[in-house]
């Protein structure tokens, strides 16, 4: 299978095979107007399998929201058709409206326009916690 | 101090002031009692707790002050579907403290953003109340003269009893605090706090099924209610819930110093027999409970130093 090299972009590399499509819609790349090219169960040495994103754009991408999916994934910018930067990713500290809290007795359940934020509250087993009722976050 | 969400917002040198202040306070009461004058208290009470808002009032009552409120959400605006965040907005309008319950978890740290008073946490449903781990620790220090080098057991629901989950974090930061953890498996305390907090600070502390293997060792006892519904089957119920019923039967081999403790109300897990026994501290926790409050609302509203100036 071929798929064109980019020119301007970012291409999102090492995500956990068959995760792709949450990492676009968390990126919320449905509403580029580009190319998205999702390509999954690659070979990886690495990983066994792997699934890639290269987005054919050079638009802001959030990577607190990325590192909060997978602080694996490895962002490479290409500008001109060359990777110019690596970022590494991290666990973001809090992750705002990336979740909802499940928990029916949380004050988010029935206050308007409240933000639903977590933070980290464990970073060696990554668990996340409601900032209002300390709810542990579970994974899309 | 502008608010008390979380038991853990005050550290252990807050605590210690407002210990040393309401002891003071129980030393001569009248001493204190225009403190708060021409100040108002709130109560708003989203759900009803008549023992939790008594205290309050007493305690504002007892320094001079004023309350205004409502008991129970109906005679709210939240019945017209008014947020929380507009109803605190309005009566700090009105009051120049809130003390506020209510049924929804984080609701006072969602109040806090647009409250224009200090506004106190008096219970958020299952999560936090910070005035009774207060009232606790007052009581234990009063009793033991200490909040260190104690063995602390805690009995009956220990999974979802937010006061044990509360005063265990409270004394965590003590130095040579034994927990002994007395409830069965179905109750028992939850992982997370084992690892986050008894094992990850290194705390001394151990779990068993039975009350009876462990009483003698115990320097206070804090009890609390098993209820049938918690259990999956009424086998186990049956075959367990004597042990964390607390009788003279039991007390027999307890330290003639012990103190016992509940958070109360009671339902049949400390019977009455047990209420004339010098160890029996549960009632005058109640009355801590007013003491404490007194000496949180002075000091959030800055008058803590004010009874020397009267």
């Amino acid at each position: 299978m071929k798929i064109d090299s980019i020119i301007n972009g970012i291409v999102l590399d090492h995500i956990t095979a068959g995760k792709a499509m949450s990492v676009y819609e968390a990126l919320g790349l449905d509403d580029l107007d580009c190319s998205v090219a999702i390509i999954k169960n690659v070979k990886s040495t690495k990983m066994g399998k792997k699934d890639i994103l290269k987005i054919d754009n050079d638009f802001e991408i959030d990577l607190d929201v990325l590192g909060y999916l997978d602080p694996h994934i490895t962002v490479s910018i290409i500008k001109d058709g060359k990777t110019v930067e690596k970022k590494k990713l991290t666990l973001p500290q809090k992750i705002v409206n990336v979740e909802k809290c499940k928990n029916p007795r949380c004050i988010t359940s029935t206050e308007q326009d409240l933000d639903h934020i977590f933070y980290l509250a464990n970073e060696k087993e990554h668990i996340y916690r409601c900032m209002y009722c300390e709810s542990r976050v579970e994974k899309k | 101090m502008k608010y008390l969400i979380d038991p853990m917002d005050l550290s252990v040198e807050e605590i210690d002031q407002l210990i040393e202040l309401a002891e003071d306070i129980i030393k001569d009461r009248t001493r204190y009692q225009d403190v708060c004058r021409h100040k108002i208290l709130a109560t708003l009470f989203f759900e009803p707790s008549t023992r939790t808002r008594l205290s309050f009032e007493s305690a504002m009552l007892s320094l001079g002050g004023s309350v205004l409120g409502f008991s129970n959400a109906n005679s709210s605006s939240a019945t017209k579907g008014e947020s929380v965040t507009d109803t605190i907005w309005t009566v700090s309008c009105y009051s120049d403290i809130i003390a506020m319950r209510h049924p929804k978890e984080g609701a006072p740290l969602v109040a806090l953003r647009r409250s224009q008073v200090p506004l106190i946490n008096a219970g958020d449903g299952g999560h936090n109340h910070p005035t009774q781990t207060l009232t606790d620790l007052l009581t234990i220090k009063r009793e033991k003269g200490r909040l260190d080098n104690l063995t602390i057991g805690f009995c009956g629901d220990l999974k979802f009893g937010r006061t044990v989950h509360s005063l265990l974090k409270a004394l965590s930061r003590y130095s040579h605090v034994k927990f002994i953890f007395i409830s069965p498996y179905e109750l028992k305390i939850p992982e997370y706090l084992k690892k986050d907090l008894l094992e990850a600070q290194n705390l001394d502390y151990c779990e068993v099924e039975k009350m009876e293997d462990v009483i003698q060792d115990l320097d206070v006892l804090y009890m609390t209610r098993v209820q049938k519904e918690r259990f999956f089957n009424e086998q186990d119920y049956i075959r367990l819930k004597d042990s964390y019923i607390l009788d003279l039967k039991k007390l027999k081999n307890a330290k003639e110093d012990l103190t016992i403790m509940h958070p109360l109300p009671r339902v049949n897990e400390i019977a009455i027999e047990v209420d004339d026994d010098p160890r029996a501290k549960y009632f005058d926790q109640v009355a801590n409970g007013r003491y404490v409050r007194m000496a949180l609302i002075m000091t959030m509203l800055g008058l803590e130093n004010e009874v020397e100036r009267l």
